[in-house]
């Protein structure tokens, strides 16, 4: 190992210059800094279209676009939020934090690492180009149920499958780089159940992306054939089944929603102990709870079917094996709190996303137990409860936690501080705008609005004008946040190593910013044991 | 102002007009409703029940939470412990969730059994969802229609006032007796759609090739009114379910008038249309049936559905366009629309197309129509 | 702990055939499907056909079977079943049929689709002789019945008093046709 650090720092003492530095490199921090860039882009692009499928709903009728371009916007909106933002930004952290985390000079295949960023521009690039094809873009949901998806679908779907495939192939290959560093990679002397739990919850995740994205990539694969080689996987007419389409992509669907929320426990369980200044409450269950989340995750995909037409048993196993998830998600919220709890708390803008982050989550927690109520279910199922629900446990939940791990790790990136009182009120603009936007949803869903409809009865006029407000709020507020960054990687007050008065972490120890090579002689025992206390 | 006391005016700020407004206007409605039948009471129940259940729940936790941001913060000078691990208490907040979940899941299941009993019904009716209608066909009795929405366009494109039942109303709702358990049978002729009547508290998919069941029982005549729930293409917004529940007597009344209005319309086909009374009913079952797709002034949608104006098949032998709008075109959005409408209206909205908008096709009668429809 | 790149070969190996397999696993999920339909009766796929042995008629109970006839998408032809419905004893084998015609001026291809409701019932519902097992081609203006051979397993769970016995009609025509004279798919969109 040693030889191997030798030949590495020997090789090149930094980052080479202009834009190749960009397209070959295979510094960890450079891929990660290009994810977070990435799905920054595919963030504001993906929140165009929602702020294009809110101003739509301002009012009812059909005022800005018809209803086959919204659909095409719903569609596009959960599949560039889904694979372009949410998870490319977890993958991004994960490359700039895991080695360091773990005391590791670098990733453990950063040729690979390069190859696995460099597929997803191209792979977006070819999704969002089927909007200007014939017959428009992907227009059947970000779910693409079948027949709708096959036989009913515009000729883009086909570019559509390509798209998924190439992104597949890209987590794929994220998945066993970090599956490999944490395994391999971690320094002397630590042990599984020492790594932080951002690392902790990355290497659940990475076996669940393992697990499912080829899952996914058979689904489409089977659409493909359906499509273009007579097939009939889905289509009844030949002996196939529609709802088999729902029960392997659901399949992959319920895991999948736990990749985009597991790493944001991680990166909580960091933050909350660092600003209350006290070690994390109940590590080990943390941990544990993490595992039976992802098994749990397995058994329970017919719940996004309860309408589907299940025997009764079916309907009774899914709604039984959904109910048991609230109890280790529960175990978490317990522990989080048991954490601030006789601590001493601070409010820097990393802790306030945080703390939002538990409450937010919590009340989609608590909308998800309701809808894990089988025969509640039929009233909530495909309505605004369900976009109010999974929206919730997406933006105050997924994408608060990757604003709250911006701006706690930023300090460390940049060797800056950003500009803490933007950061306040970049927080509490998105905080209102979150919670205008989405909290009216659950009344609309319970009042019977259902999702993805273009135009609505008059009833619902009201809350959809007031959620189409917060949606803007939540939009706008969001360029604070690149302003702060872009100010942040340019000037700022230089930051100190430790950046955080109740930081303990591997990455704490290093420089702000860190070396180009994180840890090309592995942390001491001392380091290590000052990183665990 | 500590960032505490901010907090607390930004919630507040937040709040307030929440609860001023549920005062205010009637329409903004919060809650699921009560419903009409007994299940969709026991699904209200069981859903205020669970929602109690999680308020408690979120008092308590968040509760210590914000406990500890006000009294376990540095600037009041706290120190933190060094706890940070007990079994006892861990154990604990396992156990208590898992009672909980075992005390909502009882009523649940039970609620489920009797949503699952489907026996003994005294009316059964089959369901099918088109892309972007419904057709209900009452298997015990000879009556068969399709429930399109009747919302006119004007209003959905902002010319017009909208109605109070703006995307709610249909030409033709769901007639069913109240007091007795009519079952459904579902399924659809295109994609998956969903049947939802949230007074009922019966949502159910429809799969082509697949049937589904479901059963309601109303207990008071009402207009009931739902939609579908399944994303199902272009117009899945536009696709409105309206159930007219009436009285026994008036139940039978409605089978009688059915009949009667059967007869009507084998008489309208007898007598002998003139091209102009076709042109003007046609416009009519043109709007209903055909617009969304090929647009008011018959240009369809580039790319996505064809044109009517000028085509060879609107001016040119009379039989290919009845074909195809009889039969349909298989693998396109074009339904075989012969099952769904009867001669009169065939013929009137063939000859609408064919002289509209400046084609030349000439009419079409409704003996040609009926010819080819096989003399049913 | 740290290896060098040589070391991480059996991990990644490990991994990528877990990535085959699970690949391999979500097709693998279509005849597990199947299986599972069978066991559970879900979607009420029917595929207990072919014959049976006859077992005593259990004539102490009467079960109502009902008959269901849905044309998908743009199939003109007319189908229904000669009777809606028709009261069994378990066990008894009875003979029913469906009524077809093809109106259209052309040569057709359809294939019926069954389905049954309650899906728990389609495990009992044996097809000795059904038109569903094969496709059924029809000449512009032929009519025709189609047989249906079936009988009720005297083992269906007594809560059940009423089967539902669906048939999806497809038109298969351009499957059924050699693929020299099909149209290409997207023109046919575009008629």
């Amino acid at each position: 190992m040693a030889s191997v650090d030798q030949t590495m720092s020997d090789g090149h003492h930094g980052p080479a210059r202009g834009i190749t530095r960009w397209l070959y490199t295979t510094n960890h921090k450079d891929i990660g800094t290009l994810y977070l860039f990435f799905s920054l882009l595919m963030f504001f692009i993906g929140g165009c279209m929602a702020l294009t499928i809110r101003a739509e709903l301002f009012q009812p009728g059909l005022q800005m676009v018809m209803p086959e371009f919204f659909n095409q916007m719903t569609t596009m909106h959960g599949l560039i939020m889904v694979f372009g933002a949410v998870m490319p930004a977890f993958v991004g952290l994960a490359n700039w934090m895991i080695p360091i985390m773990v005391g590791a000079p670098d990733m453990a295949l950063p040729r690979m690492n390069n190859w696995s960023f460099w597929i997803l521009p191209f792979a977006f690039t070819m999704m969002l180009s089927t909007l200007l094809m014939e017959g428009g873009g992907p227009n059947f949901g970000w779910t693409f149920y079948a027949p709708l998806s096959t036989t009913y679908a515009p000729p883009s779907v086909t570019f559509f499958i390509f798209a998924v495939h190439m992104m597949g192939i890209s987590s794929i290959m994220g998945a066993i780089n970090v599956i490999a560093t944490i395994l391999n990679m971690r320094a002397p002397g630590m042990k599984l159940m020492q790594m932080p739990l951002f690392v902790w919850t990355w290497l659940i995740t990475a076996f669940l992306l393992i697990a499912v994205m080829p899952v996914l990539a058979g689904v489409v694969t089977m659409m493909l054939m359906d499509i273009h080689f007579g097939t009939s996987f889905f289509d009844a007419a030949g002996g196939g089944d529609p709802v088999l389409f729902q029960h392997v992509f659901w399949f992959f669907g319920h895991p999948e929603v736990y990749i985009m929320i597991l790493p944001a426990f991680g990166v909580v369980s960091e933050i909350i102990p660092t600003f209350a200044r006290k070690r994390l409450f109940g590590y080990a269950s943390m941990v544990y709870a993490t595992a039976s989340i992802a098994f749990l995750s397995f058994i329970v995909w017919a719940h996004h079917m309860f309408t589907v037409g299940m025997p009764l048993a079916g309907e009774l196993f899914f709604m039984f094996t959904t109910m048991l998830i609230a109890v280790p998600t529960g175990v978490k919220v317990f522990n989080w709190i048991a954490t601030m709890f006789r601590g001493s708390m601070t409010f820097e803008t990393p802790m306030l996303f945080a703390l939002a982050f538990v409450v937010l989550f919590t009340i989609g927690g608590f909308s998800g137990l309701m809808l894990s109520i089988a025969p509640a279910d039929f009233q909530y199922h495909d309505t605004y409860f369900v976009v109010a629900h999974f929206h919730y446990v997406l933006v105050p939940g997924s994408v608060f936690s990757i604003m709250a791990a911006a701006y706690y790790w930023l300090p460390k990136w940049t060797g800056h501080m950003y500009n803490e009182s933007m950061g306040k009120l970049h927080f509490w603009l998105s905080f209102i705008g979150v919670n205008i936007t989405f909290f009216p949803m659950h009344f609309l869903g319970l009042a019977g609005m259902p999702r993805r409809i273009p135009d609505y009865a008059l009833q619902f006029a009201d809350f959809n004008m007031v959620a189409t407000v917060g949606a803007f709020i939540f939009g706008i507020s969001q360029l604070l946040f690149v302003y702060n960054v872009v100010c942040c990687i340019r000037s700022g007050k230089q930051a100190t190593d430790e950046v955080w008065e109740g930081s303990r972490g591997l990455e704490w120890q290093l420089s702000s910013p860190p070396p180009y090579h994180s840890y090309s002689t592995p942390p001491t025992a001392e380091q290590l044991s000052k990183a665990s206390h | 102002m500590s960032s505490y006391r901010r907090a607390l005016l930004y919630a507040g700020l937040f709040f307030a007009p929440l609860f001023c407004v549920q005062q205010a206007n009637a329409d903004w409605q919060l809650n699921l409703i009560e419903g009409a039948t007994e299940i969709s009471r026991s699904v209200y129940s069981l859903h205020m029940v669970i929602f109690y259940i999680c308020v408690a729940i979120a008092v308590v936790v968040f509760g210590v939470m914000f406990w500890s941001i006000f009294w376990h913060r540095k600037s009041r000078g706290a120190k933190a412990a060094h706890f940070h691990e007990s079994t006892f208490i861990e154990v604990l907040w396992t156990v208590i969730p898992v009672i909980i979940l075992v005390s909502m899941a009882v009523p649940a299941s039970s609620t489920l059994i009797d949503m699952y009993d489907k026996n003994n019904s005294e009316l059964d009716i089959q369901i099918t969802g088109y892309q972007w209608k419904w057709r209900y066909q009452y298997l015990n009795h000879d009556i068969d229609f399709f429930s399109n929405l009747s919302t006119p366009r004007e209003q959905i494109n902002n010319a017009e006032t909208k109605g109070e039942n703006y995307l709610l109303e249909v030409d033709q709702p769901l007639v069913i007796p109240a007091g007795k358990k009519v079952r459904f049978l579902l399924t659809s002729n295109d994609v998956i759609h969903s049947w939802w009547v949230p007074a009922l508290a019966v949502k159910k998919d429809t799969v082509p090739g697949f049937i589904n069941e479901a059963w309601t029982l109303v207990d008071e005549p009402g207009i009931y009114r739902g939609q579908c729930a399944e994303l199902c293409g272009r117009d899945h917004g536009f696709m409105p379910i309206v159930v007219d529940v009436r009285s026994q007597a008036d139940f039978d009344l409605w089978l009688a008038e059915q009949a009667s209005l059967k007869v009507a319309a084998q008489q309208s086909a007898e007598k002998v249309w003139t091209q102009e009374e076709l042109f003007a009913r046609g416009e009519e079952v043109y709007q209903t049936s055909c617009l969304a797709c090929h647009q008011a002034n018959g240009q369809g949608i580039p790319g996505v559905f064809p044109g009517l104006v000028g085509t060879e098949l609107m001016q040119g032998d009379p039989a290919g366009h009845i074909d195809a709008v009889i039969n349909g075109r298989s693998g396109t959005a074009m339904q075989a629309f012969g099952e769904q409408l009867n001669a009169v209206d065939l013929a009137a909205v063939i000859t609408y197309e064919r002289t509209a908008w400046g084609n030349q096709g000439g009419m079409v009668t409704v003996q040609q129509i009926q010819q080819l429809l096989g003399g049913e | 702990m740290q290896q060098s790149p040589s070391n991480h070969r059996p991990l990644l190996l490990r991994l990528t055939l877990l990535t085959v397999l699970m690949f391999g696993f979500g097709f693998l999920l279509v005849p597990l499907y199947d299986v599972f339909c069978q066991i559970t009766g879900l979607n009420g796929k029917v595929l207990n056909t072919g014959p049976v042995t006859e077992v005593g008629v259990d004539t102490e109970r009467r079960i109502r079977v009902q008959f269901i006839a849905v044309n998908n998408e743009a199939m003109p032809w007319q189908f229904a079943p000669v009777e809606r419905e028709l009261t069994v004893y378990p066990g008894e084998m009875k003979h029913t049929a469906y009524k077809v015609t093809n109106p259209s001026v052309r040569f057709m291809v359809g294939q019926a689709v069954p389905s049954v409701a309650p899906s728990e019932a389609a495990e009992y519902l044996h097809k000795v002789n059904c038109f569903c097992f094969e496709n059924q081609p029809l000449q512009a203006g032929e009519t025709k019945d189609m047989p249906l051979l079936f009988t009720v397993d005297a083992a269906l769970p007594e809560h059940i008093s009423t089967i539902t016995l669906s048939y999806t009609l497809f038109d298969i025509t351009p499957q059924a046709q050699p693929a020299a004279t099909r149209l290409p798919k997207d023109s046919r969109r575009m008629l």
